[in-house]
């Protein structure tokens, strides 16, 4: 063995690895070869840990086009010969090293995966996730994150319409910045990231090349520690301006002249090595690559450089030989220049030379066959431990001024508090399509209108919301991974929209250690069985694991972005109150037990305890989404608020917020405190599968709660908002606080946090 | 009446524009950066969005635009010039209108709903806004923090150049209202004949009552009587 163990930390490829390769190849590999299979085979790109799990996702629904795996991305049928493609992928490790940059080029790898299926994007959202703000080190991570998806997004003038986020101690110093993008098009445009066809070229397009981000995928499949500074060369750097051209470039691509192309595929993580070698792959192809015709932007520069860069904004276009012209021409006309590197084979080799120099030569198969380490699960007992806590030994809220006070105290909180001070930083409106913006469950969106100005023949559009609770994954993965999707699909159906299909960030932290793989396998499950049984599949994804510092794992934290489809975005729900309103709890009845405090914000950021077993009955879930859609598809409904985080008093005084209103709870319901009912648990508790809804007319009221009874769902109206009742102050059950007091907690909870 | 909408490599409005024109009744052609003519009767809209990247100051490198020699000659032969947010960015860099737009107190950049107040009613893009209209639209920039000297603001103000201020929903030009610490409340001003318009906020996302309202389309249905008449008098 010539090879020694600094080279193989370098491209994070173990020894066995090592050997597997030389193995595979029957001799030892060239430089170029180790960097080119050490980046493939990292966790980032080969999924070497969680791709064994892979097979428990559903992939196919009614909604589906396109299945994930034969692309990048599944592609769902919005109607009307519309259909939108959607992702998430995470750059925590270089939003923890670099934020400002490090989200920004996460922002700008997703909008690169989606433009190169021909589709425009038209919506971001982010999940993201922090250690408390009290620590100025994380103050600066999540200003710095926000300011870098801003500064992206604004840029290059696509909207970002939601998303969300979370902080924990676990989270500290290892943030979680995972990006999403929803782009929409005309079915027929949908490209392909294939190179097919021989002798067709290979022309990369957009952006020169660097030595930013070399090793950037091996770096997303370590562990954060003190040294991890050093690797900030890993980091790209973002350039907006240069992104919106290909964007553009790429959509007229795809609009006008899709018959020019065999296929098209971005630069991301491993640059031109895996974007090269993955389309060769998917055509049962091989490439030949001459890196003395990258254009670079630095000097001396090897052809291992030239390999392995990130820099950023660039696309790989296989054109059929006969329009290389014209293609290279229509990237011209938007200002880029575009050159001609390679051209596909048919002998299924990566072969890479540099001038009349072979680097590297070795069998694409090899390239993308990574190792697959199938979990060493150890449940950790610390769960068991947490779920035997006894709930009912926490003291009850002693009364009514107690509770109202504890509700104020969550408004107020960093994990529920308005959002505003983040995504009033994005431009969440350009491209006049946003029909819903941030700030309730779900933002709508538009399809794109004719150029008339008429929307007449565009009243069809999608919800989309993210979501992902890792305190309840915490506590138990699998039934956590479960109310990820629920919940992300209780929120898109608050809008009125029906649940089509999910993406999915998987971070976790290091599966090597037995714990962390007993999360991760048990989340896939969770996911998967969720996903059943809403009918709603997975159609893309990405796992980052090792997400870990020197004080241990983040939570486990499945994002889930879900995508929901609208025949007519008019016909949208909001959860705002208005005055006069009826308001009806849906899927559960009022009164609870302390189990229904299990991971909830109350236990967590009140009492600082994380404990309970959470629970979720799917069944229940689907029949209490259907019944939502049912009565709104009746005109019953005026507004739905997915009732969860901060539980019941929080659903509401947020709907009252938003609707600028006051609420009059109806006297005489039974919160508890009573046999095996107790009051925090009534307020505050987190039992799923609940919905807060708004009905107008008492004709109406008894309508859905006959349709309720026939569903098998636990319905009761709670009271009344606005001048009917309540006048400017929220009273329910012994809560009784002034809307005022209430908006100003809310309005300004992050502003406070940031302001220590 | 037809608009030309300037569509700068950087422009993303443009879009929006032409929707918003759409729904009162304006056909709009896009016109590249590189080209120069314009109709004399054309309103020519410079939209929003980060014209050349907009990595040294906003609008800095736009003026250098072919397109915008043929803005320089419309504007001077009295034709209609609205330039938004990055477009209003632009004719300042351009010097077709004096000051410049700074970045926003609060370091920040702000998407969000304020509202304006018309200052003036002798300019085709305010005439037909009624008295003490306040419009409600959204503001959506990192640096629209108008910044003059005195003079140069005691100027605009005597020759009813500021076209609109931000105010709160009663109309009154407070600080809380400012979403960017323009002075003395400055949202859009006119050049000295009143026909090339600059302000930041987005009347062309206020166009339709699904995106939440319709006010911006005052401006545009303003403009559009000023040319119908002037076309009538010629």
């Amino acid at each position: 063995m010539t090879v020694d163990d600094h080279t193989l930390d370098m491209v994070a490829m173990s020894r066995d690895e090592y050997e597997r390769l030389v193995d595979m190849l029957d001799r030892e590999p060239t430089e170029v070869e180790l960097g080119m299979a050490g980046a493939l085979w990292s966790e980032h790109c080969g999924y070497k840990h969680s791709r064994p799990l892979f097979h428990h996702f559903p992939t196919e629904g009614p909604y589906v086009l396109t299945k994930v795996g034969e692309e990048n991305a599944g592609a769902i049928d919005l109607g009307g010969g519309w259909c939108a493609v959607f992702k998430m992928e995470s750059h925590n490790h270089p939003s923890a090293l670099e934020p400002y940059q490090g989200a920004a080029t996460g922002v700008g790898g997703i909008l690169r995966d989606i433009f190169a299926m021909g589709m425009r994007p038209v919506a971001l959202l982010d999940s993201l996730r922090f250690g408390p703000l009290s620590d100025p080190n994380n103050r600066h991570l999540f200003s710095g994150v926000v300011g870098g998806i801003g500064g992206y997004g604004n840029c290059i003038g696509v909207p970002t319409v939601g998303g969300e986020v979370q902080f924990d101690a676990s989270y500290s110093g290892n943030p979680l910045v995972n990006a999403m993008c929803v782009g929409v098009g005309r079915i027929e445009h949908l490209l392909s990231a294939q190179a097919g066809g021989p002798g067709n070229p290979l022309l990369l397009v957009g952006a020169d090349t660097g030595r930013d981000g070399i090793h950037g995928a091996t770096f997303a499949s370590v562990e954060l520690d003190e040294g991890s500074g050093d690797r900030r060369p890993a980091v790209q750097v973002g350039d907006p301006f240069t992104e919106k051209l290909l964007m553009e470039a790429c959509v007229e691509l795809a609009e006008q002249h899709g018959d020019w192309i065999e296929g098209l595929q971005d630069l991301g993580a491993a640059g031109l090595t895996s974007s090269a070698v993955e389309s060769a792959a998917r055509a049962g192809t091989g490439i030949e690559i001459d890196v003395a015709l990258v254009p670079r932007r630095e000097r001396e520069m090897s052809a291992y450089d030239v390999m392995l860069s990130e820099s950023q904004e660039r696309m790989l276009v296989i054109p059929k030989r006969e329009h290389l012209d014209d293609v290279i021409a229509l990237f011209r006309r938007w200002e880029l220049h575009a050159d001609v590197i390679g051209q596909v084979t048919d002998d299924g080799m990566a072969t890479i030379v540099d001038g009349d120099r072979e680097v590297a030569r070795i069998r694409v198969d090899v390239l993308i066959d990574a190792p697959r380490y199938p979990p060493e699960a150890e449940r950790p007992a610390s769960l068991d431990r947490a779920q035997a806590e006894d709930l009912d030994a926490i003291a009850d809220v002693a009364d009514g001024a107690a509770a109202t006070a504890a509700l104020l105290t969550l408004l107020g909180s960093e994990n529920i508090g308005s959002r505003r001070w983040i995504y009033r930083q994005y431009d969440h409106q350009v491209l006049n399509q946003t029909v819903v913006r941030p700030g309730g469950d779900a933002a709508v969106v538009a399809l794109p209108p004719d150029g008339d100005g008429d929307r007449s023949g565009a009243r069809r559009g999608f919800a989309v919301a993210t979501d992902g609770n890792g305190r309840l994954v915490a506590l138990e993965p699998r039934i956590g991974a479960q109310i990820a999707v629920a919940e992300a699909a209780r929120n898109v159906v608050a809008t009125g929209a029906t649940p089509a299909a999910i993406t999915d960030c998987l971070n976790f932290g290091n599966p090597e250690k037995p714990d962390v793989a007993y999360e991760l396998e048990q989340s896939i499950i969770g996911l998967s069985e969720a996903c059943e049984a809403l009918g709603t599949p997975v159609v893309s994804g990405n796992a980052s694991l090792y997400n870990e510092t020197p004080d241990g794992a983040v939570m486990p934290t499945p994002a889930v972005g879900m995508l929901g489809v609208i025949d007519d975005v008019e016909r949208h729900l909001t959860p705002a109150f208005g005055s006069g309103d009826t308001a009806v709890l849906l899927g559960a009845s009022p009164a609870q037990p302390a189990s229904a405090l299990a991971g909830s914000e109350y236990l967590a950021g009140l009492l600082g305890r994380l404990a309970g077993r959470p629970e979720i009955d799917l069944d229940l879930e689907v029949r209490v989404q259907q019944l939502v859609l049912d009565a709104h598809g009746r005109g019953l409904l005026t507004a739905a608020h997915d009732c969860a985080d901060g539980g019941l008093a929080v659903t509401v005084a947020e709907s009252c917020l938003a609707g600028d209103v006051g609420f009059e709870g109806v006297a005489e319901l039974d919160f508890g405190p009573g046999p095996g009912a107790r009051l925090d648990a009534a307020l505050f508790g987190e039992v799923q599968s609940r919905f807060v809804v708004v009905v107008q007319s008492s004709t109406d009221a008894d309508a859905l709660l006959e349709l309720a009874a026939e569903a098998g769902v636990p319905a009761t109206v709670l009271g009344t908002a606005g001048s009917g009742g309540g006048g400017d102050r929220i009273r329910l059950g012994p809560v009784d606080l002034a809307l005022d007091a209430a908006r100003d907690a809310y309005d300004g909870a992050l502003e406070r946090a940031l302001a220590r | 009446m037809r608009a030309a909408v300037i569509v700068f490599p950087g422009t993303w409005s443009d879009g929006d524009c032409v929707y918003a024109l759409g729904r009162v009744g304006v056909d709009s052609r896009r016109v590249w950066h590189r080209e120069t003519e314009f109709a004399a009767d054309e309103l020519v809209v410079l939209p929003g969005g980060f014209s050349y990247g907009d990595y040294l100051r906003c609008g800095s490198i736009a003026r250098f635009s072919p397109v915008m020699e043929a803005v320089r000659s419309h504007a001077a032969a009295g034709g209609l010039v609205i330039g938004i947010c990055n477009g209003f960015q632009v004719l300042c860099e351009a010097g077709l209108l004096p000051g410049v737009l700074m970045r926003n107190d609060s370091l920040q950049f702000r998407c969000q709903d304020i509202d304006l107040l018309p200052a003036q009613h002798s300019s085709p893009f305010t005439a037909g806004i009624a008295a003490g209209r306040v419009l409600r639209m959204p503001v959506s920039h990192g640096e629209g923090n108008y910044y003059a000297d005195e003079a140069t603001l005691d100027m605009l103000e005597d020759s009813g150049r500021v076209a609109f201020r931000y105010c709160d929903a009663e109309g009154r030009a407070t600080a809380g209202a400012n979403p960017n610490g323009s002075l003395r409340n400055i949202a859009g001003i006119t050049n000295e004949a009143g026909n090339v318009l600059g302000m930041m906020p987005h009347p062309e996302r206020a166009c339709d009552p699904l995106l939440g309202g319709v006010d911006g389309n005052a401006i545009w249905e303003s403009a559009l009587g000023g040319v119908s008449a002037a076309t009538a008098g010629a």
